[in-house]
């Protein structure tokens, strides 16, 4: 493909900025290890998420009036009187959801795999960032509807922080600034950085093996094959299978039973007025649950922020040689099989009322959160791992 | 493996959320969206008894005569009774200031009170009016109790009156149950009652979210086109892929 870009338009930008080059480098001769599966088509559905978020969110931006009186009743003049308004604002929400559960995924296919592993510890770092990021955007973007759940939700978190004087109009102007501008900046920044450091070091695979280490004369990894053709048709199957669920939620249950669009955002927000139950969204569930855990108001802050900021320490809490859980020993994979577990029972916890029953088991799977951290200090040293093999393995 | 990935897709999958009010028995609306008839008696029902007080303030009365088959003419003649323009919004002339004085909060608006409240709760509420002669408005209700809104469909419904008999459960404890019995016949019988309340239900199911019916329709048509689009790119990637081993 390269020759034919010398002459001609493409010559012409050749010769002032690397087009061709980039192509070839980030597309046409990044090579990938051949045996993906399942799990690798999340990183590309989350950059299709994101593109789908900016897109959809500027249309949206066009007719939201950020201040406190009008921001409800402006939501709602685009789901009625804008053109395709309602398609646009479902395609947004539903995407915010959609969003975390391709994330949540990705995540744990780095767990599976040891993707996180030297050399690909900044690929980790770079990738919590967007995750943190991400879910500022989320709950920031929750609170501009400006129904009984922005506003209380809001409450809930401003606390957290101590007293951010000026709810109301300046608080919903401030956040709109941060949704729309400062955070999507960082966050495509982020999202370049992510893989820009992936294609310098190359993609893991679910053998957990370095395809550089074996090339052929032309110093092409035996094992690889260009991203493009062939990972770009892959993911667009992938692509598609994804877009059918996303459609089906936005075309048939955008309040997905009230996880995805909660009843009281419906009800403009009203100070005097608290909410029954006050839930944060699903996705922030499991935190939420980590901070109703702990006795102490301040102490469940930290813990909160702790089981985020621990996952960022990742790459160097697990120490064994062995990346993918192909080959790691049952240790770890019980130890992961209980993470996973915690993580979900959090989540579901943290959409439950704080009874003293389910305070106490929001307690143990806390622990056991946290247990899984401290466990990978420890489990190289009892971990029966299996050899590894030289070169990827077919299925 | 598959465990592994059963446990995802338990965590993404919705669990059956509480209704607002916790606690109360919700009688189910079981109102038909794709009943246009029905949405006009309640669209009647609605700009005759409760736009005086609630407003509807998102929704336009154009939008009510275009979605639901009435001509802009019928609309004006019997939707809209304080003139205006039938591209006007659905507002209320009293003042909130008086409201207040009056019933002792300003009636909520209700353009999205269906997606807030949830049908089943809307058609239980209307339906549980009893008189109470220890409030001021003489009027309470089950499902919301001591609600500001007094029993406006009364001629309709006439006057129920709580029955409280006290029954044993399983494990011995006694509850005491309250059930309302109809004293003081009004213009409809409880059964067609019920039908005017389902159609009143309906109209505000389908004021929450005009767009729902375009919505499911566009939506048959996008995942058809998604299916088809899937077998070529899967023939495509097979094509592509035949030589990697």
């Amino acid at each position: 493909m390269g020759e034919k870009f010398k002459t001609g338009v493409m010559g012409w930008i050749d010769a002032r900025f690397p087009l061709s080059k980039m192509w070839n480098e980030h597309l046409a001769e990044y090579y990938a290890p051949k045996n993906f599966n399942f799990w690798y088509y999340f990183g590309s559905l989350a950059l299709l998420v994101l593109v789908l978020q900016i897109i959809t969110g500027i249309w949206l931006t066009m007719n939201y009036k950020p201040d406190a009186g009008l921001a409800f009743n402006s939501v709602e003049y685009i789901m009625r009187d804008v053109n395709w308004g309602w398609l646009i604002r479902y395609m947004h929400s539903t995407g915010a959801s959609f969003f975390f559960i391709v994330v949540y995924l990705h995540m744990f296919r780095g767990l599976l795999y040891g993707s996180f592993k030297k050399p690909r510890e900044l690929i980790w770092i770079f990738g919590m960032i967007i995750y943190v990021c991400l879910m500022a955007e989320a709950f920031m973007g929750y609170l501009l509807p400006w129904g009984q759940m922005s506003y209380w939700g809001a409450q809930v978190i401003i606390s957290l922080f101590g007293a951010i004087p000026g709810i109301g109009d300046a608080l919903a102007l401030w956040i709109r600034a941060f949704h729309v501008i400062a955070l999507p900046i960082i966050l495509l920044a982020m999202v370049v950085l992510h893989i820009l450091a992936l294609h310098e070091v190359g993609s893991n695979n679910p053998d957990g093996v370095e395809i550089k280490k074996h090339k052929d004369a032309n110093g092409i990894p035996v094992d690889g094959i260009p991203f493009h053709p062939y990972y770009s048709v892959k993911d667009i199957v992938g692509v598609i299978v994804f877009l059918i669920f996303f459609s089906i939620v936005v075309f048939f249950m955008p309040e997905m039973g009230g996880w995805f669009l909660e009843k009281d955002n419906f009800v403009p927000a009203d100070p005097l007025k608290t909410p029954e139950h006050i839930v944060p969204l699903w996705y922030f569930t499991p935190f939420y649950a980590i901070l109703r855990a702990v006795p102490d108001k301040f102490l469940g802050v930290v813990a909160m922020g702790g089981a985020i900021v621990v996952l960022f320490f990742l790459p160097w809490l697990d120490r064994s040689p062995v990346k993918s859980i192909r080959y790691r020993g049952s240790a770890y994979k019980v130890a992961l099989g209980i993470f996973v577990v915690s993580f979900v029972a959090l989540g579901y916890l943290g959409t439950q009322p704080a009874t003293p029953v389910m305070t106490n088991f929001a307690r143990l799977f806390s622990l056991l959160y946290f247990g899984f951290f401290v466990a990978l200090l420890f489990l190289h040293k009892f971990e029966k791992t299996k050899p590894v093999p030289d070169r990827v393995t077919s299925k | 493996m598959k465990n592994r990935i059963l446990a995802l897709i338990m965590m993404v999958l919705p669990a059956p959320v509480l209704a607002a009010g916790g606690g109360i028995h919700l009688d189910e609306a079981n109102i038909d969206p794709t009943n246009i008839q029905s949405m006009q008696r309640g669209a009647r029902l609605f700009v005759n008894y409760c736009l005086s007080c609630h407003s509807a303030a998102l929704m336009r009365y154009e939008r009510i005569g275009k979605d639901l088959g009435i001509d802009e003419r019928l609309v004006a003649e019997n939707l809209m009774f304080t003139g205006g323009k039938v591209g006007d919004l659905m507002t209320v002339a009293t003042a909130p200031d008086d409201a207040k004085e009056w019933f002792g909060t300003v009636p909520p608006d209700l353009s999205v009170i269906a997606r807030s409240r949830g049908v089943d709760w809307l058609y239980t509420y209307m339906r549980s009016f009893y008189r109470d002669d220890s409030r001021i408005i003489g009027v309470n209700n089950l499902t919301f109790p001591d609600v500001g809104m007094p029993h406006v469909l009364w001629q309709l419904q006439g006057w129920q009156e709580p029955v409280i008999t006290t029954v044993k459960d399983h494990d011995g404890t006694e509850r005491k149950v309250v059930e309302l019995e109809l004293v003081e016949p009004g213009k409809l019988t409880p059964k067609e009652y019920d039908r005017a309340i389902r159609d009143l239900v309906n109209f505000l199911d389908y004021m929450g979210e005009p767009a729902k019916y375009e919505r499911r329709s566009l939506g048959v048509k996008v995942i058809m086109f998604l299916l088809a689009f899937l077998v070529v790119a899967y023939l495509m990637k097979k094509d592509f892929w035949k030589d990697i081993h």
